[in-house]
């Protein structure tokens, strides 16, 4: 097979060596005089033997083959693909904050414990919450750590609330995490306007509903206008309002979800902080919450006592969620950026995010559909399926095209509610000419004959791979 | 201070093609009660050098965990090589997206594919995910596979696993999932259990928190014979190098951290877990999957596979709802692997162990101190010691050690044990140091000052 | 493509009766619904099925589709060739040819009267022009 790179596996020879590990000054020892004969490795694992020149140029070369945001427009919808500031970078590389042992003696920690408590009290204000946990890595593990939260809230109450509701338009891991934390899932459909149902919220609000999850702006990026009644419905039904930060990057300075009436959120550190993706983390999911949800965060939490800072699990913490702290040099990056702006800056953040979609949505559409019309928040949804109907193709087919002119495509196929759907959000970091190059290449994809869209992406290191032969039959590691 | 590209003209610009005057008239259908109204209570904001120069301060007042630290528990300083950052600080990894669109990321999915290859060879199984966020919740992915797959609902859970994994599967299993049975240890060790046909998985850790080497032959046949999985928890992948792959042993999971190869001690995050099974488990994966496959043209290429399992088609009906991984970090260990090679693996094993053997008798002539174990460890052993072993930490502190971790709190049972750890980069006079500060802590009781 | 010969349900699933003995598939619209199929979860031989319940999974490159039984009943024969771990496994014989390689399970029926339930090919076609 012609390759573009081949594997570390294939360049390995043996007796080649990359770089070595200190030798040790205390007196040599063999395994065979201290481990016991079955737990002796008989066979050393077959790890590739190579230069250091071998390895970094073959990263080097890989890392050649990927769009990234420094070096492409990535208008994903859902993700916040905004540009991650080199001096966080910087900053989470600090020996200070790097070369410190987790369980260290607090005394030793405190410069670490004085950050984390402080980004704590900022994404409270942020959201509008009392209490925050930086324990959860990543948004899906937000959700779930909420929801244990709220299934000892109930327990403790001694209410038997069994399920959980979540829009038709919600991300996967909302049901996920929800039948993952034992409650069953209940879809409520959107209205014509894209909101939530308030009728059929209604016919499902009973003593046995725990939580209603919910974006806001809705993944349509739409903002729930009805939110006071919906969180007043559900509160009055006995349940709780949880929010999933993922498009928080609207609203900073502006709207909190504390104020709208929600009980428990959580945020992405990695979309609407900038941290940045690394080709699918790390991230971070920090949980927020008030009234008496606070007693049930994950423990232990950073906390202060006069001048010093030391951790303590809540009262009814529901325990651990991740080993150690959390993500902590995430965190050190979301703190960067939140001093880096301060108040206002943030503020601008969202105005100019909301700008953005706004300015691209308007050029966009009648090239497109645009199946929920008017004002959009900081992402809006196409749908390719004029495109289909006319000339069979389909959002696959973008989103591939868009790679020959350079573009990351937006997200596809999501929310499930649009057919043929295209979700852009551009984000307040995209010049103007940035922008207008993905409109024009948009404009010009769909005039295209429809075979150089099927045929696409023709000017990349592959073409479309068969992903049939990949789940038929799996090879997920390169053999011996 | 802020990253926005847009001048006053672009701004003009882009509301006139909106048709609205202001960017306020964006936001009008939100209800005037919803509105903030008022600047956020944040502290203000730092350009660029003030923001360093604030962090430098902040940093500063943490103590780094140097050649004198014998801190380990879970979280391990290994020597990492310098091209580790230079790989993983390239903007096209850095910044680059989940690789769902396989033709803009082939860098990222090859080198998951490599990471993936190299937990396997490392483990002894057959397939290994792209990574989970951490050893802890990797073994609860594991518990929750074992108990989908067996239908059984009991889980035995040996006490040396790491105390905040077992705190982690707690948390998970509350929900109503399983039944935790905890394993007890005899002298540091796991005792082989009676396992009962209700039994989806037993779940051991090698080497085990106390640093002690467990079994692994003996309680993976424990958990087979019954029809449980065997779960086996490494910690420290370096151990690898000269301990058995649990899958030649008889493992059915193998699951763990691999912060110690490949990522700095990072005050506990972000770290990597990671997650490998034998073939017939591949179905129960939760996490993403990168494959081999070609293109149109024959042209090898790679993808993420086995995706309909995933939660964002899936949905509720996924076998986990992890979306975001540690992508990065599982990068940084697949650089690291492969600039060490089986060799520079070695080395550290060996060097760690020599290490660990030299303290371990140098300690335990310190008058007072004594070891709590006799068995084999690998690099982390059980010092039982005259005093608080907290207040031990405390003014070993105030000297610049940090002396390793107080187990008290996690085992009632060792309240005067102290787990001690030694890497290949510790020195002799590291531990000559330690020595010499517990003999003379002991001899003259600290006041222990915060 | 809708054999008249055969009976169908609503989730897209055929039905080949021959004395007590049920074979069971999906239809040539339900591949086409789900594209390439790339695995198939199927009952061991033993298992009883109860009619309405999902006894399986037939999953492809985008998309999973439960498998509801149609009929109550002891599954007698799985189809070999759709088994992931055989070396003859061919996930595309439900692609290729739904109602004859591409068969699923063999069911001895428990309650025959169910199959008038059942749906004749006339009246399944009606429900692939609804959905289509």
């Amino acid at each position: 097979m012609k390759t573009c790179e081949s594997t570390l596996f294939e360049k390995s020879r043996p007796g080649r060596r990359g770089t070595m590990p200190p030798e040790t000054d205390c007196p040599k020892v063999q395994p065979e005089e201290l481990l016991p004969a079955a737990m002796l490795r008989q066979a050393p694992p077959t790890l590739p033997e190579l230069s250091e020149l071998d390895v970094l140029r073959h990263f080097t070369r890989l890392s050649q083959l990927n769009f990234s945001v420094d070096t492409h427009f990535y208008p994903l919808g859902s993700c916040t693909m905004k540009y991650n500031p080199r001096v966080n970078e910087k900053a989470a590389t600090l020996p200070g904050f790097s070369a410190i042992h987790p369980l260290q003696p607090e005394s030793t920690a405190q410069g670490a414990l004085a950050l984390m408590h402080s980004l704590q009290d900022c994404l409270a204000e942020i959201t509008g919450m009392e209490a925050i946990t930086l324990q959860p890595s990543a948004g899906a593990h937000g959700e779930i750590t909420a929801l244990f939260m709220i299934s000892r809230y109930f327990q403790d109450k001694g209410e038997k609330r069994t399920r959980v509701l979540v829009p038709d338009s919600s991300h996967g891991t909302n049901p996920a995490s929800a039948a993952l934390a034992g409650f069953e899932v209940v879809t409520i459909p959107s209205n014509a306007q894209g909101g939530v149902d308030l009728e059929a919220l209604r016919a499902h609000l009973d003593s046995s509903v725990a939580c209603l999850m919910l974006t806001n702006p809705s993944t349509l990026g739409l903002f729930e206008t009805g939110i006071e009644e919906i969180a007043s419905l559900v509160h009055e039904a006995g349940g709780l309002l949880y929010y999933d930060g993922a498009n928080m990057n609207a609203l900073m300075g502006l709207v909190r979800p504390g104020d709208m009436g929600f009980d428990l959120v959580h945020l992405n550190l990695h979309k609407t902080f900038s941290t940045p993706h690394g080709g699918g983390g790390p991230g971070a999911g920090p949980v927020g919450a008030r009234g008496e949800l606070v007693h049930y965060l994950p423990g232990p939490r950073v906390v202060r006592d006069g001048e010093i800072f030391r951790t303590e699990a809540p009262r009814k913490s529901i325990g651990r969620v991740r080993t150690f702290w959390g993500n902590f040099l995430v965190a050190v990056r979301a703190y960067a950026y939140i001093r880096t702006h301060g108040s206002q800056g943030l503020r601008e953040v969202s105005q100019a995010a909301v700008l953005a979609a706004n300015y691209m949505r308007v050029r966009l559409q009648g090239h497109f559909d645009l199946p929920y019309q008017g004002t959009c928040m900081h992402e809006f949804v196409l749908s390719a399926r004029n495109l289909k109907a006319a000339r069979g193709v389909r959002a696959t087919d973008v989103a591939k095209r868009l790679l020959d002119f350079g573009f990351h495509a937006p997200t596809i196929y999501f929310p499930l509610i649009v057919e043929e759907a295209l979700m852009i959000e551009p984000t307040e970091t995209e010049s103007l000419e940035t922008m207008d190059a993905f409109i024009e290449a948009m404009r010009t994809l769909a005039e295209e004959d429809p075979q150089t869209l099927h045929d696409a992406p023709q000017t990349r290191p592959v073409g479309r791979l068969d992903e049939t032969q990949a789940a038929r039959k799996p090879v997920l590691a390169w053999p011996e | 201070m802020s990253y926005l590209p847009h001048t006053q003209a672009d701004r003009e610009h882009m509301l006139e093609v909106v048709g609205v005057p202001s960017v306020e008239d964006l936001f009008a259908s939100i209800p005037p009660t919803l509105r903030l109204g008022r600047d956020l209570c944040l502290p203000e904001a730092l350009t660029e050098h003030d923001l360093l120069e604030h962090l430098g301060q902040m940093a500063s007042r943490n103590q780094e965990a140097t050649r004198s630290s014998f801190l380990g528990a879970g979280a391990y300083r290994h020597f990492v090589p310098t091209l580790v950052e230079t790989v993983t600080s390239r903007s096209e990894f850095l910044t680059a997206y989940t690789p769902y669109q396989a033709e803009a990321s082939q860098g990222t999915l090859q080198a998951i594919f490599e990471f993936q290859t190299m937990i396997c060879r490392l483990t002894g199984m057959d397939v290994a995910n792209a990574s989970v966020y951490d050893g802890g919740t990797a073994v609860t992915d594991a518990v929750l596979m074992a108990l989908a797959q067996t239908r059984r609902s009991k889980v035995l859970v040996s006490r040396g696993v790491h105390p905040h994994t077992r705190e982690i599967l707690s948390t998970y299993l509350a929900a109503g999932g399983g039944v935790v049975e905890e394993i007890p240890l005899h002298e540091g060790r796991t005792e082989v259990p009676q396992v009962g046909a209700d039994v989806a998985a037993v779940v051991v850790q090698v080497p085990n928190f106390l640093g002690q080497v467990e079994d692994g032959p003996a309680l993976c046949q424990a958990a087979r014979q019954a029809g449980a999985l065997a779960v086996v928890a490494v910690n420290d992948p370096v151990s690898l190098a000269v301990l058995e792959a649990p899958g030649a042993y008889g493992a059915d999971l193998v699951c763990g951290e691999a912060q110690p190869v490949g990522l700095p001690l990072s005050f506990g995050g972000p770290y990597v877990g990671f997650l490998a099974a034998r073939k017939d488990l591949l179905r129960r994966m939760p996490g993403r999957l990168v494959g081999l496959t070609a293109d149109g043209q024959g042209r090898r290429g790679f993808c993420l596979t086995l995706q309909a399992r995933e939660q964002h088609i899936r949905r509720e009906k996924a076998s986990s709802n992890i979306c975001s991984n540690q992508g990065l970090c599982a990068l940084a260990v697949t650089v690291h692997l492969a600039l060490l090679g089986p060799e520079g693996l070695r080395r550290c094993a060996l060097g760690s162990m020599s290490s660990a053997a030299f303290a371990r008798e140098r300690l335990a002539r310190v008058p007072g101190f004594s070891l709590a174990f006799s068995g084999a460890g690998f690099h982390e052993f059980v010092l039982r010691c005259p005093a608080p072993p907290e207040q031990l930490l405390e003014g070993l502190a105030e000297r610049g050690i940090l002396g390793g971790y107080a187990l008290g709190r996690d085992y009632p049972e060792l309240a005067d044990g102290l787990l001690v750890c030694c890497t290949e980069l510790t020195r002799r006079q590291d531990v000559e140091g330690l020595a010499l500060e517990l003999e003379a802590l002991v001899q003259a009781p600290v006041e222990v000052t915060r | 493509m809708i054999p008249q010969d055969l009976k169908y349900t609503d989730e897209h699933e055929w039905i080949r009766l021959n004395a007590e003995i049920a074979e069971v598939g999906i239809t040539h619209f339900a591949q086409e619904q789900l594209g390439d199929i790339v695995y198939v979860e199927l009952p061991a031989v033993g298992t009883t099925l109860t009619r309405g319940q999902t006894f399986g999974v037939v999953e492809s490159v985008k998309t999973v589709s439960d498998l509801y039984a149609p009929v109550t009943g002891e599954v007698v024969e799985v189809n070999p060739e759709l088994l992931s771990e055989a070396d003859e496994f061919k996930p595309e014989l439900v692609n290729d040819d739904p109602f004859g390689q591409g068969w699923m399970v063999r069911v001895r029926l428990s309650d025959p009267s169910e199959v008038a339930g059942l749906l004749d090919a006339a009246a399944y076609k009606k429900i692939t022009e609804e959905a289509g």
